[in-house]
């Protein structure tokens, strides 16, 4: 009964060929370093889910923004758990995705044919301090305050575009309700999109060429 | 192709679809890149002559306050902040005029004029300073600013030329 029920549906989705091509591939022997892109993979998820559980309570405006997040804290029941996570997952994202390329740069995956998987893998990084940058605001408290007062004036230190470039960020010549509105919108909705788009390039590169076998003593 | 110069049928409509998606890709792009990077084009006039009282009500040789507001516009949100400082008018000559700023150059608390001390005292951490605004005691680093870009105009206004930090 069961089987004839997968059978049927499985006549119609055919999900067992994608199955095949996208998880049950050849795998080099197995080594644990090579799990590191499934983590950052999973932390991305991970920060995704917590991340929309806290939109629900936090709300991005100057005079809010603290206070929301004390109400997580304290008032919201396993409000803690989820910051929590998210907060301390954020961390480890930057952590594992850093050594997920130290890995990859000491077993050099990523020459020929490799060299695009490792180049938006690169943007991959980019992205992921991105969303660490912008999520540090968000609390709006003295210590983020002060480091996005910090952050942007560094990036305002570019020659020629410097300028224009911290006002983009800022939303304005100061940081402001702007700047937190804007940075909201970048780490729940720009950064995030941009990140699942490349995640995707990523992934189908990796599975295109296949995992890069480890390098021995002939190498 | 075919040998002839015109163009396949395929060939057009590839051009076609082509070109109407570039300009569309234009017509969508340019707004979207201005939403988001206006910041970067919309300047704030952070420069401005202010009057600060007429010349005529500052005595001469006692430095005499005066006080103004600025407000910064970001967005939706505007911020007034209030500059302070002293006028020393040192003659009749209307050159001879030395404007400092009130903030304290140690932790910003404003300054004031003590008579009796011939100085600015700060009230937070002691620091004083001479008529000149030279640092005599105290934490501060650095003299008191000073407004060094000063004029009056044609009704007897003293105005001064404010730059946002
Ligand atoms: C959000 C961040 C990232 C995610 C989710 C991710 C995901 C993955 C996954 C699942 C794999 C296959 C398993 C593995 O080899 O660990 C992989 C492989 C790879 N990644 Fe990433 N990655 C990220 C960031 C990066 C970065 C920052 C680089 C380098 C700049 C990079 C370069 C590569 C390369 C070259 C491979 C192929 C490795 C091989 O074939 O041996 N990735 N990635
Ligand atoms: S602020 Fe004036 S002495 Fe500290």
């Amino acid at each position: 009964m069961w089987r004839k029920l997968y059978a049927w549906l499985e006549d119609r989705l055919g999900l067992e060929e994608i199955y095949k091509a996208t998880l049950d591939r050849p795998e080099p022997k197995g080594n644990w370093w090579n799990t590191l892109g499934s983590a950052s993979l999973f932390l991305f998820l991970l920060q995704g889910v917590t991340g929309i559980f806290l939109t629900v309570y936090y709300t991005p405006s100057p005079d809010h923004a603290y206070d929301s997040i004390q109400y997580i804290m304290n008032d919201v029941a396993f409000g803690w758990l989820i910051r929590g996570i998210h907060h301390w997952g954020s961390t480890l994202m930057v952590i594992v995705v850093f050594v997920h390329m130290v890995r990859v740069f000491v077993t050099a995956s990523y020459k020929y044919p490799r060299e695009l998987t490792w180049i938006f893998g690169v943007g991959l990084l980019l992205l992921t301090l991105g969303m660490g940058f912008t999520g540090y605001l968000l609390p709006w408290n003295q210590r983020s305050y002060w480091a996005t007062e910090v952050g942007t004036r560094i990036a305002g230190s570019v020659p020629l575009i410097g300028d224009s470039i911290l006002r983009v960020l800022r939303g304005g010549p100061d940081l402001s309700a702007l700047t937190l509105q804007r940075f909201f919108s970048g780490h729940i909705w720009i950064i995030p999109a941009l990140l699942a788009a490349v995640i995707g390039v990523h992934l189908y590169l990796v599975m295109r060429h296949g995992e890069s076998h480890f390098p021995d003593k002939d190498d | 192709m075919t040998s002839s110069n015109r163009m396949s049928r395929r060939d057009f409509i590839k051009v076609t679809i082509g070109a109407i998606g570039g300009v569309m890709g234009v017509l969508l792009g340019v707004p979207v890149v201005g939403y988001l990077l206006q910041p970067a084009f919309r300047k704030q006039a952070a420069e401005a002559w202010i009057p600060i009282g007429k010349l005529e009500a500052f005595t001469i040789g006692i430095p005499s306050p005066f006080s103004f507001t600025r407000t910064k516009v970001n967005g939706w949100e505007r911020t007034a902040t209030s500059y302070g400082g002293f006028v020393l008018r040192r003659s009749e000559d209307p050159k001879e005029i030395l404007i400092l700023s009130s903030r304290c150059t140690h932790l910003s608390c404003r300054v004031n004029w003590n008579e009796a001390a011939q100085g600015y005292l700060c009230p937070c951490h002691d620091a004083k300073f001479s008529i000149e605004g030279e640092v005599l005691s105290g934490p501060p680093p650095e003299p008191l600013e000073r407004y060094n870009e000063f004029k009056v105009d044609e009704d007897g206004n003293l105005l001064i030329f404010f730059e946002e930090a």
